[in-house]
């Protein structure tokens, strides 16, 4: 006689197998993003608390002046301008804009503004990409993280732009309202958030990784230079700055 | 008034030979380091010429300094503070480093691996920076060296304004001096003021001026408001870094580097008082010859009885009142007024200080055209045009320099008198407004220059600092993190990846 199969433990039965694309959907838009801003967050602070003297802007307009002023000004222009633009349009709950504008109207002004942000910061990031990787000074003192970090800014942005024309082929908001919920769910730690940005166009998921991609890396590259962007200097009291070793006296 | 102290120094032009020994060992001790292989925290320049950097006196170019603004009140040259900023992303009053010297070496391996040939094996340069070959070498930091190249390159010289200067290319009239340049560790200075990141600060104790290495961030926006042009960015770290007036060793009682290796003994280290809450006042005189005069105004006597009681009560420690009393850079700018800042008009009240030059009799002087006074030629005689003195020290004010150069030659004909002629001749002195025993005590400090004469410096109070147990173990001077050096190569950040940059040899 054969013993009867062990009874499954109630709560243990098999859970019904997982779909591949939900799991990496769950993956790429549920837990990357906390991934990304986790190791964003814990790095930049290590940086800067153990290895202070590599925080900086990593200037390198001494060795060539040529393409940098153009160059510099137009992508920190159009960056500065597309950073904003995300940061208020994904950020900011429907129910307190719709007072001031419709969706429909927030994603005209959102693809209009932003292609042409997005053009000055292509012309900006070109010009700077030639001098990198084509200026013999500049190639021969970039470290692997500052090229790198410049071709995938300038991949962000193209998959950006390459939104454009998906956007413009509908003109309800349905996409935009649909990353807003996404962007506003990850930081209100809202369940299976990766739900909102399923199924939507390649150009739009791309992006949306790149850019977290950019997050994770950022406190290992040059880019940690963003949060010295110095706007205390205009509030600084007068011009002069005088220290004083009794500062540092002991007890 | 609020009394603060600084170590000035004195530069005696008069006795500079130009031997670069400053340079050098500054060099040696602070700067031979990838990235900063082009700038030299002291350098020495042959005027005229338009120096190191290029043009670096030319303030419509660079924008250095301050400017009074029709208001009364003054504000960098590159701009207010949001002028400023908006240069953050390029800054169009940057220098490029060509503008110094691009940095090179040469292949000197060659000279030993090379194979037999016919010709001797060379040396050739290469970059420093790029790693390729420099076939042509077209700048460096002293380029113009005892007046090296042509001289309607060098006459764009700033100082030449307002003088006749086609005479002084030919070879009859010419004429040259050194400037020995570093840091001013100015009173006003507008590296810090420019200083988005408000790295750049004053120490109160002793008035150095320093870069904190560790809250830069590159935004060079420094190295244009100096208008010295001695902040210099470091293209390896990415962080700018200046002459340190050698603080540890200042603190020690020592002189600076520069100071203790001058061959010629022409400089000066001492104690200044000064009312460090009329600085805005005087550097926004309105005329920009009265500049000089608006900074010694606020320099305060040593000596006086009020002065000490407010130094003491403001904190001063009774050494620093003691040096300050002895202080011989008080000693030549105040009392016998014979050094000058340089370029006052800068509005940054600069204190390293110049004694200017004296120089041969012109051509014309020399044919028998000369006037004497008192057996001493006219100071207008002198090859040296008085009004590029001025531009240089003034603000081009001559009257200030005449004064000084007919008591230095006063001090000269005294001294010859009494030990040549064995006279001592009192109206030599009064004629200059000075007394014999002035002249005497010049000719010790000026012109026999002993050590002690020339360096009196207070130690720094430790005790007023840090607790000294807590650093105990620790790794003293370095750059950035502590003892690793900010050169491990296991950092984790992208920084320390870079390649050492190594200089190839060509193998023939």
């Amino acid at each position: 006689m054969s013993n009867p199969p062990a009874a499954v433990p109630a709560g243990h039965e098999a859970l019904p197998s997982i779909p591949i694309d939900l799991w990496i959907n769950t993956f790429l838009f549920g837990a990357l993003p906390y991934i990304a801003l986790a190791v964003m967050i814990i790095g930049s602070i290590f940086r800067y608390d153990r290895e202070p003297y590599t925080w900086r802007a990593g200037s390198s307009q001494l060795l060539r002046r040529k393409q940098l002023m153009w160059g510099s000004n137009m992508f920190h222009i159009g960056i500065l301008f597309l950073f904003m633009g995300h940061f208020v349009g994904l950020l900011t709950p429907h129910s307190i804009y719709k007072h001031f504008i419709s969706a429909e109207a927030k994603q005209l002004v959102a693809i209009y503004a932003g292609s042409v942000a997005g053009l000055i910061c292509f012309a900006g990031l070109v010009l700077l990409m030639h001098r990198r990787f084509f200026d013999a000074r500049i190639r021969r003192n970039s470290a692997f993280a500052d090229n790198a970090i410049l071709v995938i800014l300038f991949v962000q942005l193209l998959l950006g732009l390459a939104t454009v024309p998906f956007s413009l082929a509908h003109h309800d908001a349905e996409v935009m309202l649909r990353l807003s919920a996404w962007a506003q769910g990850i930081f209100t730690f809202e369940p299976g958030v990766g739900r909102y940005v399923a199924g939507l166009d390649w150009p739009y998921q791309a992006h949306l990784v790149l850019g977290m991609l950019i997050f994770l890396l950022l406190p290992f590259t040059r880019l940690v230079h963003i949060f010295s962007a110095p706007v205390r200097y205009i509030w600084r009291g007068g011009y002069q700055i005088v220290r004083s070793r009794k500062d540092l006296r002991h007890g | 008034m609020k009394i603060r102290a600084q170590i000035g120094k004195v530069l005696n032009l008069d006795k500079c030979i130009g031997c670069h020994t400053c340079s050098v060992t500054c060099k040696n001790v602070w700067t031979s380091r990838e990235g900063m292989e082009y700038a030299w925290f002291n350098n020495v320049e042959t005027k005229p010429g338009i120096g190191y950097p290029k043009d670096w006196e030319n303030q419509k170019r660079w924008k250095g300094g301050w400017e009074r603004v029709p208001g009364g009140s003054i504000r960098p040259r590159m701009g207010g503070k949001w002028r400023v900023l908006a240069k953050i992303f390029a800054n169009p009053d940057l220098p490029e480093i060509d503008d110094y010297y691009e940095p090179f070496t040469f292949d000197y391996a060659h000279l030993q691996q090379a194979g037999e040939s016919k010709a001797f094996p060379t040396a050739r340069a290469r970059s420093l920076i790029s790693g390729k070959r420099m076939e042509k070498i077209e700048w460096g930091p002293n380029w113009e060296e005892i007046l090296g190249g042509e001289f309607s390159k060098r006459s764009e010289d700033y100082n030449f304004e307002g003088v006749q200067k086609e005479i002084y290319g030919q070879f009859e009239n010419t004429f040259m001096m050194y400037l020995p340049r570093l840091c001013e560790h100015c009173l006003n200075p507008t590296c810090v003021a420019a200083c988005p990141s408000g790295a750049i600060y004053k120490r109160e104790e002793d008035g150095i001026v320093l870069i904190d290495q560790e809250a830069c961030r590159g935004w060079r926006m420094c190295v244009s408001g100096c208008p010295y042009k001695k902040i210099y960015y470091n293209w390896k770290s990415g962080k700018s870094e200046k002459c340190t007036f050698c603080y540890p060793r200042i603190e020690a009682g020592q002189p600076t580097v520069c100071s203790e290796t001058c061959v010629g003994r022409i400089r000066y280290l001492g104690v200044m008082l000064y009312d460090a809450d009329r600085i805005e006042e005087a550097a926004s005189a309105e005329n920009v010859e009265d500049l000089y005069q608006a900074q010694l105004d606020i320099f305060l006597d040593p000596n006086d009885p009020e002065v000490i009681e407010q130094a003491r009560k403001d904190g001063v420690p009774e050494a620093w009142l003691e040096a300050a009393r002895h202080s011989p850079v008080w000693k030549m700018a105040m009392e016998w007024k014979v050094a000058f800042p340089l370029h006052p008009e800068y509005r940054t009240l600069p204190m390293v200080w110049y004694v200017p030059p004296l120089s041969p009799i012109n051509a014309a002087a020399n044919a028998g055209q000369i006037s004497v006074n008192n057996n001493m030629p006219d100071i207008r005689s002198l090859r040296i045009p008085l009004k590029y003195l001025a531009n240089l020290l003034t603000a081009g004010d001559e009257e200030p320099i005449a004064v000084c150069l007919e008591r230095m030659l006063a001090m000269r004909g005294y001294m010859r008198a009494k030990s040549i002629d064995g006279v001592h001749n009192e109206s030599i002195a009064t004629d200059v407004g000075l007394t014999g025993a002035q002249i005497e005590e010049m000719y010790k400090i000026m012109a026999l220059a002993d050590y002690e004469d020339r360096f009196v410096i207070p130690t720094g109070h430790r005790e007023d600092a840090e607790d000294m147990f807590e650093e105990r173990g620790s790794c003293g001077f370095s750059f950035g993190n502590g003892c690793s050096g900010g050169s491990s190569k296991t950092n984790l950040f992208a920084t320390q990846t870079r390649k050492k940059l190594q200089t190839p040899t060509e193998v023939l």
